[in-house]
């Protein structure tokens, strides 16, 4: 359960708030210009990161105002929130090294559960 | 004079003066204020309390709290109440406690299934897997078989007649664990004037305070446990200090969200249960910052034959003779790996039990503890391991033989005679809630246990749960803990000054910990227990090694090591450990499995708390639902709401009631309760240009006193919602919406407003709850609208369809639309909702001259199928087009873009074989087609895979058409118009329909039904 910032009310437990997505998917200015390719891939595709990821959320149960959130998904770390229009602040984040890879510690997972003694392999 | 034999006489936490009767397995027992279930049965000499999961071996109390593997019981005879596999070392007794062992029959004594024991070596790990899958059996004929079996408790039966209660609550600091570390965090934070939340675990603060002997140890002058409970009491008189007993914390969650279980009425006679207070409750705290004070647990050793009842934790033994009062054994004999357990076989001496000897696995012992024991007169085994044990239902003795190495035995075999085996396998820091924080573990090589490492919240662990044991060091890492935490919560904290310590105790030391103690047996001979609840031997991890299952996690569940109700909080570390040995690996190389919430089983009814019966899913009714449950109005929930479904007359039936309705509607009048529909004011100079943009039609023209009919589509250009709107002014309209869609289309209007068309001046306002709505259908509608309303003439002759009017009835101000769901001449009236009752009153009064009648959603839904009108969730599924529905006429694509038209010129929603809405007609006009049912497109259906065209999505009898009517989609249904096709039916043969257009009443008119 988070406590998330919405940036017009304050802090409130998750409870409040839905997610609503990938943020900054700007709809194409003029669909009928787009192929069928680059249609779907507004309408359908979206990313899902294990690392640093820009999502929208919405603060259901309080202003209903939408706004950005960026979020370590595999550590869920909330790094900022932001309005919608706002420019992503600058984070900095311990990223999985690699699409299977862990953040080094925050996940959970196996690998990252145990320290590694110094000089253990 | 206590009539248990095995009660001290003075000392504890238990009040002497006061006798309890409590019945166990049949036979009835006493106790007193301050038991649990355990030190009362060892009180009485009881040892087995249960039996093996697996092989139905005898079992006893093994731990004194929440770390016992497997002395669990069913208590209450009630069947609502009963509780199943409880901790014997937790529940406290009350007069009349009535406990019960599970997992036996006929009796704990003489239990049949004993017979697996015999068979062990039929059951290996995996041993489920191997024998029942494959050609000679299938798992899902034995399985029921097997569950009973291996059955634990019996789970309560029928509505639970307790009240249990969930509360949320923010702290600056949470310490969990009322030992000495825990009391000296929260006292230093609770100084600095920061609210602490202070949660014990069990009945009484103190925590391994209570365990050691107060005879010999002071703190600040006091006994420990006077010490501990003087400070909680400091603690409790503060208003800014909760001090929870009896609350476990279960489960650490994100950003320091922790659940705690209070068991309040759990120890209590259920006659002596406060009516005001819950039986269980959940606090939901939401800390800055955490102490974890929660202590360690204590390993056991893992040797040949290590599972009689009577073999105990030597830590566990100590708990019961110091803080309940109990010598759990007459004839004690002490195995162990540290020097803590030594104290253990002094304080069961002083406490009145012969010692037969201590047996250390270390060779070289401390000169003080060598030279206590030889004072004591107490014979010692360095050097030495037990081999075997004998005893059936409680233990009478063991081999000891010499180490030889760390893997084997050597020498004679020395017999010695015992009633009690305190074993310790040295103390490992309690990490649980730790982990579960998602901080790294550390292995700690001296203690070959996992230690806190690197934090990962906002929390820090003190005491022995940080791998300091001795009570100095638990006091000031405690008050350090607590000080920081207050620091970091903003406020200005101290350690303060130390309580003064005399006495103290002897901590273990430096453990010789081995994976498994050597026997001297062949390989197959040897039953070491590594997990006693889930019944997993040594052989069994060794067995999952040899198959391949070297991850830990696997081996954990090939074996089931640590899956029971206790988690392996005693049995887990020794897993490890024995993997690691197999495997030739670092224990940290091997790892852990996950420490999951929760710590401990909570149950369903505390998780629940409040939220059951009515509160589980709060219903909204409308303002004259007191006026539909009074008239015999059957509800069905829709969306959030309660909707009058139909109104039955005595001795009518529902379908009966629907037909009656259905034919009002339609024959003379019929009124609606339509208060549920969402509605959404829109104003703003842009409104015209928002509506154009989220419906498929145009918005332009619509002058104000005028309504229109909308579809609305996501982007993907499926149908999401329909409803109608009215132009109230240029710049302000009313939207209405599906009941159940109401939230969603508000919330994707507001969407595409605040992160699309920032530069459209729109709002948007819910007034769902702000408008009750009575919707009249039939002929005779608009004379009662005419009679009622002043300021209108409803003639439809002048008042045209879709047109909106202000009016006023008895002075109040009204809306009537003339819109219509039915087909059927149809006014709407929407009144401020707190007028609603009286508006619904109102209008059946003005009615009844002209026989009017309520009508519900279900004559609502048949009604609209008549006409041929969608319901959206009904006829739709989320893969709809507007084509698909026929209802190419509302889109525009002249007026620009709106949401998801670039969608329905994709390649597959502009395919002409999609899906499309029809009629169906059965042949057979008193024969109703299933909702739901396949359609085909022969007689006969076909071998499997059947070609499908489509299915059926509404079916009713229409009382206006006076036959059965069915809408459904299918493959380009608008090209089969006429065609013959079939509907499947689990029993029979398909039925024959014909394909029509929608509309049946315009059917009708032109002599096509």
């Amino acid at each position: 359960m988070f406590l998330i910032t919405c940036p017009y009310c304050g802090t409130r437990d998750q409870s409040e708030f839905s997610n609503a997505g990938e943020a900054h998917v700007a709809r194409p200015e003029k669909p009928e210009d787009l192929s069928d390719e680059e249609w779907a891939d507004f309408v359908f595709l979206r990313n899902n990161p294990k690392g640093l990821f820009a999502e929208r959320w919405i603060h259901t149960a309080g202003c209903r105002r939408f706004f950005n959130m960026l979020r370590n998904t595999a550590t869920d770390e909330i790094l900022a929130v932001y309005k919608v229009g706002e420019t992503p602040p600058r984070v900095s984040t311990a990223e999985p090294a690699t699409p299977s890879g862990e953040a080094p510690i925050g996940s959970g997972n196996d690998a990252v559960k145990v320290e590694r003694p110094e000089g253990g392999e | 004079m206590s009539t248990q034999p095995n009660r001290r006489a003075s000392g504890g936490l238990i009040d002497r003066e006061t006798t309890i009767g409590f019945r166990f397995d049949g036979r009835d027992f006493t106790g007193h204020p301050g038991d649990t279930l355990a030190s009362a049965l060892l009180a009485n000499g009881e040892h087995m309390v249960a039996r093996g999961f697996k092989y139905h071996r005898p079992r006893g109390i093994f731990g004194a709290g929440s770390e016992d593997p497997t002395a669990l019981v069913q208590i209450g005879g009630d069947a609502t109440r009963t509780d199943p596999n409880t901790r014997v070392t937790e529940q406290e007794i009350y007069q009349g406690l009535e406990a019960r062992a599970q997992n036996v029959w006929p009796s704990l004594r003489y239990d049949v299934g004993a017979i697996n024991d015999v068979f062990s070596t039929f059951l290996p790990a995996g041993f489920y897997y191997k024998t029942f899958m494959g050609p000679l059996g299938n798992w899902m004929t034995f399985e029921p078989f097997i569950r009973k079996a291996a059955g634990m408790g019996v789970a309560p039966d029928g509505p639970d007649p307790d009240r249990y209660e969930t509360v949320n609550r923010h702290c600056d600091v949470l310490v969990i664990g009322a030992g000495p570390a825990g009391l000296m965090a929260a006292q230093a934070a609770a100084k600095s004037g920061a609210r602490v939340i202070l949660a014990e675990e069990s009945a009484h603060v103190g925590g391994r305070l209570l365990s050691i002997d107060p005879d010999y140890t002071r703190i600040a002058g006091k006994t420990p446990a006077n010490w501990a409970s003087d400070i909680a009491d400091d603690l409790a008189d503060m208003d800014t200090v909760t001090v929870l007993t009896r609350t476990a914390a279960f489960g650490y969650y994100a950003q320091n969200f922790v659940g705690l279980w209070e068991r309040v009425s759990d120890h209590l006679a259920p006659a002596d249960r406060a009516a005001n207070l819950p039986r269980q409750r959940v606090w939901r705290v939401r800390a800055k910052e955490v102490v974890l004070a929660t202590g360690s647990v204590e390993r056991p050793l893992v040797f040949h034959e290590n599972d009689r009842p009577g073999i105990m934790l030597a830590g566990a033994a100590r708990t019961f003779v110091h803080r309940y009062g109990v010598v759990p054994g007459r004839r004690v004999l002490v195995f162990a790996n540290n020097d803590s357990a030594w104290e253990a076989a002094f304080d069961l001496q002083k406490a009145g039990a012969t010692i037969s000897g201590i047996i250390d696995l270390r060779r070289d012992i401390d000169g003080a503890l060598l030279g206590k024991a030889a004072e004591r007169g107490i014979g010692i085994h360095p050097g030495a391991a037990i081999v075997g044990t004998t005893g059936a239902q409680r233990v009478s003795g063991a081999q000891v033989r010499r180490m030889s190495g760390e893997t084997g035995v050597e020498g004679a075999v020395t017999a010695i005679e015992c009633d009690l085996l305190a074993v310790s396998g040295g103390w490992m820091p309690n990490v649980a809630l730790f982990s579960q924080s998602r901080g790294k573990l550390a292995f700690d090589e001296d203690l070959a246990a996992f230690r806190p490492g690197q934090s990962w919240q906002n929390e820090r662990s003190a005491g022995a749960a940080a791998a300091v044991f001795d009570l100095a060091g638990c006091l000031k890492t405690g008050a350090q803990a607590g000080a920081d935490a207050a620091k970091k919560a903003g406020l200005t904290a101290t350690a303060g000054r130390m309580p003064k310590i005399e006495g103290g105790e002897r901590v273990q030391g430096t453990p010789r910990v081995l994976p498994e103690i050597p026997s001297g047996r062949p390989k197959h001979k040897v039953r070491a227990w590594i997990d006693l609840q889930d019944d997993v031997t040594t052989k069994d991890i060794k067995l999952a090694l040899q198959e391949g299952y070297d991850s830990i996690e696997h081996a954990k569940r090939y074996t089931t090591t640590g899956m029971g109700t206790d988690q392996g909080k005693v049995a887990n570390m020794n897993a490890f450990a024995l993997v690691a040995g197999t495997l030739g690996k670092p224990v940290w190389q091997v790892g852990t499995t996950t420490y999951r919430q929760p710590w401990k089983p909570v149950t369903f009814g505390a998780i629940a708390g409040q939220h059951v019966g009515a509160h589980f899913h709060p219903r909204r009714t409308t303002p004259a639902h007191a006026w539909h449950a009074e008239n015999g109005a059957v509800f069905e929930p829709v969306g959030d709401w309660l909707r009058a479904r139909a109104y039955l007359r005595s001795g009518e039936s529902f379908d009966e009631a629907v037909q009656r309705e259905s034919r009002a509607a339609r024959e003379h009048v019929a009124v609606l309760d339509a208060s549920t529909l969402g509605k959404i004011d829109i104003r703003g100079k842009d409104a015209r240009t928002f509506l154009n943009r989220v419906y498929t039609n145009a918005w332009s023209k619509l002058a104000p006193g005028k309504a229109r009919y909308g579809l609305m589509l996501g982007e993907d250009g499926m149908v999401m919602d329909d409803g109608v709107t009215a132009c109230i002014a240029d710049d302000h309209f009313h939207m209405t919406t599906t009941t159940g869609g109401a939230a969603s289309v508000l919330t994707h209007l507001e969407d595409y407003l605040q992160t699309e068309w920032t530069d459209l001046e729109v709002y948007l306002t819910t007034v769902t709850e702000q408008w009750s709505v009575a919707s009249l259908s039939g002929p005779d509608s608009w004379r009662v609208v005419a009679d009622l309303c002043e300021g209108i003439d409803p003639d439809p002759e002048t008042f045209e369809f879709m047109r909106f009017a202000e009016a006023t009835i008895d002075g109040v101000p009204v809306r009537v639309f003339r819109i219509s769901f039915t087909g059927a001449l149809a006014y709407e009236i929407n009144i401020a909702a707190d007028y609603g009752h009286w508006l619904w009153t109102r209008v059946i009064d003005a009615g009844r001259k002209y026989a009017i009648q309520p009508y519900g959603t279900e004559a609502m839904h048949l009604l609209r199928a008549e006409k041929g009108f969608i319901i959206v969730g009904q006829e739709t599924d989320g893969t709809m087009t507007p084509g698909d529905l026929r209802m190419d006429w509302i889109v525009n694509d002249r007026k620009g873009d709106f949401i998801g038209k670039r969608s329905l010129l994709r390649s597959d929603t502009a395919r002409s074989d999609r899906k499309q809405l029809v009629g169906l007609l059965t042949d057979d006009p008193a024969l109703m087609l299933e909702e739901g049912a396949h359609i085909i497109a022969t007689e006969t259906e076909p071998a499997p895979p059947v070609p499908m065209l489509g299915h059926v999505t509404s079916s009713y009898i229409s009382p206006n058409l006076g036959r059965s009517i069915a809408l459904g989609v299918v493959k380009a249904g608008g090209s089969r118009i006429g065609e013959r096709l079939w509907a499947t039916r689990r029993d029979g043969a398909p039925i024959p329909v014909k394909v029509t257009e929608t509309d049946f009443l315009k059917l009708r008119e032109t002599g096509d039904v």
